[in-house]
């Protein structure tokens, strides 16, 4: 049962064609060889550095000044609204790619149609602002 | 020799083709260092580093040695994992942006033809744009193990910051696509080379992109993530030994890659101007296209340069205000005048 | 087996490993770093099924904006170790109670379906590719991909309005 979900890669060849899923491949070797590459020097560092630890040495670094408390804090809450909106303007970017490589086919009709999706997402967008979400001055 | 399906030659020639892009680029991040003091000397009527052999020509390695021998200090009240986490991932992301950019065409070598791309996909630059998104996680870990509050806001700050121009430089990109009609980095290039430079349909386009690559890279002008009058070193201020010198050689790479990617898109890739590659040898064209890729990341290099040590800093709030208010709107308006021109000229044909 | 057989098991070890390893984690961290590589072998299982477009977009948006978002809340929440809530056991029994009859659904809507009888992928393995994907999309489903665009405006005024409660 499984062999009928799993790939539809054929029999590989140096003959490449870019719809094959086998042209990740070098992909995952360039994965294996970077994360070698990373380890291997994070041990160098690790095991050329002199080893002189004393406990001010290991305290956190703030401009001289003696820490109070840590800072595992709350923030303000704009980080998060940027970062809400962009997850919703993100997807939003994202149905464009497969219309931008099929617009010509789809003609007036589809750009007609992404305009309305715009037009919808413009509005929200006109909102944020009027709102002042993004102002970072209060 | 095939085994499980695999042609292990095929997969020696990648290994080989990976390791000497991948040296390339870390060789290119190395010299980036010493050429971005030297133009800072050059713009700022200094001399730059001259004291390491011929014009200071041995001095990034000096540094990449004094890093290797520096004190790994790991804060006691840090994460001590994620930590070590950070400026990996760092180093990880921006050493996997390589693996779409078709560095030249095809050399021939043992009878065997290889292309000078470790991997030729369908979604080429999507693949790019996946990687650099994630690239916050580098810095964000970082800064937020290192439990200092200046490393956490220079963190928050970085985060937002490249999370805000992914958008426009996303939208941008689409007009571009719009006229391409293809995401493989290879058939865009040879669309290039048998017609226009994309910068002739898309020059806002590629003022767009331009800002936000300054951005994603954290080059001034909008290196607020290490805005050191407000926040010492940012993200990376706790950091010593090699673990800083991931963060600062990811930032060279990152600046690498992405002249390399806007070669790619807008300025023909490895195409050399005036010069018909058909009348040349296989392997000769393709030696001269990879270095016309180079000349033409190298002036990216230089301008990334230029632009720092010529213009200040942007303050936060002007940073989001150009992202969000100006560059979005901006590339929408692009991509639909590109879109109604190319649909109204193919009406009228 | 061949290879495309031992990336398959290779891939789902390393997607159920990482998926316990973010339940167990203790730091919240952790288990969002844990939940990124899941993602991340998930996007390896689209990409042996040829669906690369879902997968790169897997990549992007679940593990490039999802996850920064979830990065952000945990890493601001306030995480020192006093003020960690106490569970309580009765939770806990309820979780796992509905964890279990989810999957007790899942499995039993699942199970008789016909995906597991047919090889529809197996013929063409086109149909993940951006440029079907885009037309059966814009020619297909018009009209769902406009009413998502009225989903997105209600979520960013919920957002916006959620967000500026406090001014």
């Amino acid at each position: 049962m499984i062999h009928y979900f799993i790939l539809q890669a054929g029999p590989v060849s140096s003959v490449s064609d870019t719809n094959n899923s086998f042209n990740y491949f070098p992909i995952a070797i360039q994965l294996i060889f970077a994360i070698a590459f990373v380890a291997i020097m994070m041990g160098v560092t690790h095991w050329l550095g002199p080893k002189r630890a004393t406990e001010e040495k290991l305290e956190n670094f703030e401009s001289g000044i003696e820490i109070r408390g840590n800072a595992r804090q709350p923030m303000a809450v704009k980080y998060f609204l940027v970062a809400i909106l962009f997850v919703l303007f993100d997807v939003e970017v994202i149905f464009f790619y497969p219309y931008a490589v099929n617009f010509r086919e789809l003609g007036w009709e589809g750009f007609m149609a992404v305009l309305m999706f715009v037009g919808f997402f413009l509005a929200g967008f006109y909102y944020i602002f009027k709102k002042g979400a993004l102002n970072w001055e209060d | 020799m095939t085994i499980l399906n695999i042609d292990w030659f095929f997969a020696l020639e990648k290994l080989i083709l990976i390791a000497v892009v991948i040296t390339g680029a870390l060789v290119i991040a190395m010299y980036s260092t010493y050429a971005e003091r030297k133009v800072a000397a050059f713009i700022q009527d200094r001399r730059g580093p001259n004291r390491a052999g011929p014009f200071g020509l041995f001095q990034p390695l000096a540094d990449g040695l004094k890093l290797f021998f520096k004190e790994e200090i790991i804060p006691s009240h840090s994460n001590k994992v994620l930590f070590v986490l950070g400026p990996s991932l760092a180093m990880l992301t921006a050493m996997m942006t390589s693996a779409v950019i078709p560095w030249g065409s095809k050399v021939e070598l043992f009878g065997r033809s290889i292309d000078l791309q470790i991997a030729d996909i369908n979604i080429g630059i999507l693949f790019v744009f996946g990687v650099v998104s994630l690239g916050v996680y580098g810095i964000l870990i970082g800064a937020w193990s290192s439990n200092n509050k200046f490393s956490l806001l220079g963190g928050l700050r970085g985060a937002s910051q490249i999370i805000s121009y992914e958008l426009a430089m996303g939208i941008s990109l689409i007009a571009l696509l719009m006229v391409t009609g293809t995401l493989s980095l290879k058939e865009m290039v040879e669309q290039q080379r048998h017609g226009h430079w994309n910068i002739i349909h898309q020059p806002l386009g590629f003022l767009i992109f331009l800002i936000c690559a300054f951005a994603e890279c954290n080059r001034t002008p909008f290196d607020l993530p290490e805005a050191e009058n407000e926040l010492n070193c940012g993200y990376h201020s706790e950091y010593s030994s090699m673990k800083l010198g991931f963060y600062l050689f990811a930032e060279y790479i990152n600046m690498f890659i992405s002249g390399a990617v806007m070669a790619c898109l807008y300025f023909g890739g490895y195409d050399i101007p005036f010069v018909d590659e058909s009348a040349l040898a296989v392997n000769t064209a393709a030696i001269l296209g990879a270095v016309a890729l180079l000349v033409k990341v190298g002036l990216f290099i230089f301008l990334f340069m230029w632009v720092r040590w010529t213009i200040p800093r942007f303050r936060y709030d002007q940073l989001m205000r150009l992202g969000w208010k100006n560059l979005i709107p901006l590339s929408l308006l692009n991509m639909f005048v590109t879109g109604a021109w190319i649909l109204w000229k193919s009406k009228s044909h | 087996m061949g290879i495309t057989q031992i990336l398959f098991w290779f891939l789902t070890a390393l997607v159920l490993g990482s998926a316990l390893m973010v339940i167990f984690s203790k730091n919240p961290v952790h288990s969002v770093l844990w939940l990124i590589v899941t993602f991340f072998c998930i996007s390896g299982h689209y990409i042996l099924l040829n669906a690369q477009f879902l997968a790169i977009v897997n990549v992007i948006v679940y593990a490039g904006a999802i996850m920064v978002l979830f990065l952000f809340v945990v890493m601001l929440m306030n995480l020192n170790a006093e003020t960690e809530p106490q569970k309580n056991k009765w939770l806990k029994f309820a979780g796992a109670i509905a964890g279990s009859c989810l999957l007790l659904v899942l499995v039993a809507a699942l199970k008789d379906t016909d995906a597991m009888r047919q090889e529809v992928l197996m013929k063409t393995g086109d149909i993940g590719l951006i440029h079907n994907l885009g037309m059966v999309l814009f020619r297909d489903y018009l009209l769902p991909f406009e009413i998502s665009s009225v989903l997105f405006l209600s979520a960013m005024v919920g957002t916006v309005v959620i967000g500026k409660k406090g001014d």
